[in-house]
């Protein structure tokens, strides 16, 4: 008697969704004042936290004209009874490095303008998402919310090389693209997006596609210990092309993200 | 002097609820000296000289005697331990799961596997929370299908209603048989959407579990959600 | 010379602006935030639950178990690393003593209460903002309690007692500062949380400590309300 698994099956969610709709989303960019850029975003009882913070660096050898970006992210023992804290688990690690190869892969920051000093000095921009409510899909919701963490981040004042935190100029990251991840579920051969907690338990396998403005693939990810048919494949593409669409138009269309 | 507050006034702990020695401490308060005070966040409720706090939120601690919904989730050489929705889990022995006789090394997965959700009664608590189950009643049995659903502990006796009135009117608008649980697991069998709409309904009451005209209301949102079919 | 003048124009004895919410995670058993300021700690409540392992359990009682974190993001200035810190972790053992005064696990043998602090934001006294939370957590998880506990840091800035220090007067340079965190019972009086950095002449430390009483009773009463507007639905 797995109950949601059920529902799930004759096309109806215990929330009343469709199986291919997203929840209703709100955020909010420039919520965290400690932060270089920030955001929130809350899908229904999901409720994410984004923040960048700016440090100096020097470049890794193989890339000395290029700043560094890094995502992290951590499951709270506060924000679901599942978690137990301590040291990231490998999902949460899969978690934070999903987010991170869609936002290195599809070039939302141009990090050949991150270089203060070629070979000496780039800029690192360290990005944090971590749920606050958890209640599913950490993926797409915590990829938007950096997304519009980065978009919100001005970069520190320089005083002889060093950092001045306490004094943001007006100068943006250089963003350059827009990569939104669709993380697309199955379970008894449907298919369906923005799990809930318990949704998200009994699915039996996942593909997360990143997609670009011009509805280009960037990154992809399959998760979960199920299999995937070339159909599934051919299906998920579609559908995350066509939802991304739809997220992009809602969230970032009007913050002059494109 | 005499009493602060009044029925159905939300307190928290450390409010006093009442000075003087006019007055009597109930459940849900302590008396310190001449005070008497809550030790919960709840509604006041005054029977005569006893004040009393009903609590808004906490979890199921097991009395014997209670009618419970719970989870297998492992199986022993002598019986299941089983979620009961509290910070304790149970326990129930193969003889109390059957009238049969089971069969010393029989596979008692046969009877009741991991995940599957039984009716039972508390048999009895020990002092150190113990918990023993026993299914040996005639309404007692295993729920094969259906939809469980989780609800707060202390909202129960709200979702069943004055003598059933609530549970009777939510199984008779969306055909579906209830059943509540002391410890706040609820199972609801019927029709998809009459499930669902059940569940719905349930929630609801949890949520606004002690505003004016309450049953009212959900017959009313039960109506209106039928009528848009 | 002296303290003339608050870097904000507060009034010495007067606190930052407070924020209080209950019932802010989901799917926690009790939780709330409580913002001072900058200063912004949520708490979340997890129990009475099953405490693992069993060799940690208590046959005669719950146990109750703090855990203070900071957000990489929290503090200006460079990223905090995430994981505990010889800080975080003192600062979670005093917390759990701040509280458990006003709790009684004596009916829950075997288990533990697990409250877990979180900042996103910090600017000073985010130990009493924790702790203040933390309260009003407990009480939403419907845990019985004698009283609440309510917390804030005071001190000595200069010459001056000062109610709520802020980032910078911590810093101050033009003369000495102490930083009192303070949590206390407020229909007892009784004090469950006592630091002190920096040097205070006696009576002025006991002038502090008076000056405190007074606002954590102004504060317990914002988080009576925090908690109320949360049950509010439930009766109208």
């Amino acid at each position: 008697m797995r109950e949601i698994a059920k529902i799930i099956k004759n096309n109806l969610r215990i929330d009343g969704r469709k199986l291919l709709e997203y929840r209703n989303i709100e955020y909010k960019q420039g919520v965290i004042e400690t932060a270089e850029g920030s955001a929130w975003v809350r899908a229904g009882n999901m409720e994410v936290l984004a923040g960048v913070k700016i440090s100096i660096m020097e470049p890794y050898p193989d890339t000395p004209d290029e700043g560094a970006l890094m995502v992290d992210t951590q499951l709270l023992p506060l924000s679901n009874p599942h978690f137990t804290g301590g040291p990231p688990d490998n999902a949460t690690i899969e978690v934070a490095r999903v987010i991170d190869r869609g936002l290195r892969e599809g070039e939302a920051v141009d990090r050949k303008k991150l270089v203060i000093k070629e070979g000496e000095k780039v800029w690192a921009v360290s990005i944090d998402v971590i749920p606050l409510n958890y209640d599913g899909n950490l993926i797409d919701i915590g990829g938007i919310a950096a997304m519009l963490a980065l978009m919100n981040t001005r970069l520190p004042e320089l005083i002889d090389g060093k950092i001045n935190y306490k004094k943001l100029t007006d100068k943006r990251l250089p963003i350059k693209h827009i990569p939104i991840p669709i993380t697309v579920y199955k379970i008894n051969g449907n298919y369906f997006v923005d799990p809930t907690d318990e949704e998200e338990r009994v699915a039996e396998v996942r593909l997360t596609v990143t997609v670009l403005e011009n509805g280009k693939i960037c990154a992809l990810q399959k998760g979960g210990y199920g299999t995937l048919t070339m159909k599934d494949i051919e299906e998920i593409t579609a559908i995350a092309i066509e939802k991304s669409k739809e997220l992009r138009e809602k969230i970032f269309k009007s913050i002059g993200g494109e | 002097m005499g009493i602060l507050v009044k029925e159905r006034d939300i307190v928290t702990p450390g409010e006093t609820l009442a000075e003087g020695l006019d007055y009597l401490p109930g459940q849900g308060t302590y008396r310190k000296e001449e005070r008497i005070i809550s030790k919960l966040v709840g509604i006041v409720n005054i029977d005569k000289k006893i004040i009393k706090v009903t609590p808004l939120s906490g979890k199921y601690l097991p009395k014997k005697g209670d009618l419970v919904i719970a989870k297998v989730i492992d199986i022993t050489l002598n019986g299941w331990r089983l979620d009961i929705n509290s910070p304790y889990s149970a326990m129930m022995l193969a003889k109390e799961a059957t009238t049969r006789l089971v069969r010393k090394g029989e596979d008692l997965s046969r009877i009741l596997d991991i995940g599957n959700y039984v009716l039972a009664k508390v048999k009895n608590v020990t002092s150190q929370n113990l918990v023993d189950l026993t299914m040996n009643e005639p309404e007692l049995k295993k729920l094969s299908e259906g939809l469980i659903i989780r609800i707060s502990p202390v909202k129960v006796p709200r979702v069943i209603g004055t003598r059933g009135s609530m549970v009777s009117m939510i199984k008779k608008e969306t055909g579906c048989k209830i059943i509540v649980g002391q410890n706040g697991m609820v199972w609801i069998h019927g029709d998809e959407k009459g499930e669902v709409l059940a569940a719905n309904a349930i929630r609801r009451i949890e949520k606004e579990a002690h505003i004016n005209g309450l049953t009212e209301k959900i017959k009313e949102m039960l109506e209106k959600a039928k009528s848009k079919e | 010379m002296g303290y003339e003048k608050r870097i904000d124009g507060r009034g010495f004895k007067e606190t930052r602006p407070i924020e209080a919410k209950v019932g802010v995670i989901e799917k926690a058993d009790g939780s709330a935030y409580f913002k001072i300021g900058k200063t912004w700690a949520y708490a979340a409540v997890y129990g009475p639950r099953e405490l693992l392992p069993k060799s940690m359990q208590n046959p005669k009682t719950g146990i109750l178990r703090v855990n203070y974190n900071m957000l990489p993001f929290s503090g200006v200035g460079e990223r905090v690393r995430p994981g505990p810190s010889r800080r975080s972790r003192e600062i979670s053992m005093v917390s759990e003593a701040a509280l458990l005064p006003v709790l009684d696990l004596e009916a829950y043998p075997n288990t533990v209460v697990d409250v877990f602090i979180e900042l996103p934001q910090t600017d000073a006294g985010s130990r009493a903002a924790g702790i203040c939370a933390a309260s009003m957590a407990l009480a939403d998880a419907g845990l019985e309690m004698k009283d609440l506990v309510g917390a804030i840091a005071v001190g000595k800035v200069d010459d001056k007692i000062v109610v709520d220090l802020q980032y910078e007067e911590e810093a101050y340079k033009e003369g000495e500062v102490a930083d009192i965190p303070i949590a206390m019972i407020p229909s007892t009086g009784e004090i469950t949380l006592l630091q002190m950095d920096g040097p205070i002449k006696r009576e002025e430390l006991i002038e502090a400590i008076k000056i405190a009483k007074d606002v954590i009773k102004d504060i317990v009463e914002i988080q009576r309300k925090a908690i109320k507007d949360k049950y509010k639905g439930m009766i109208q």
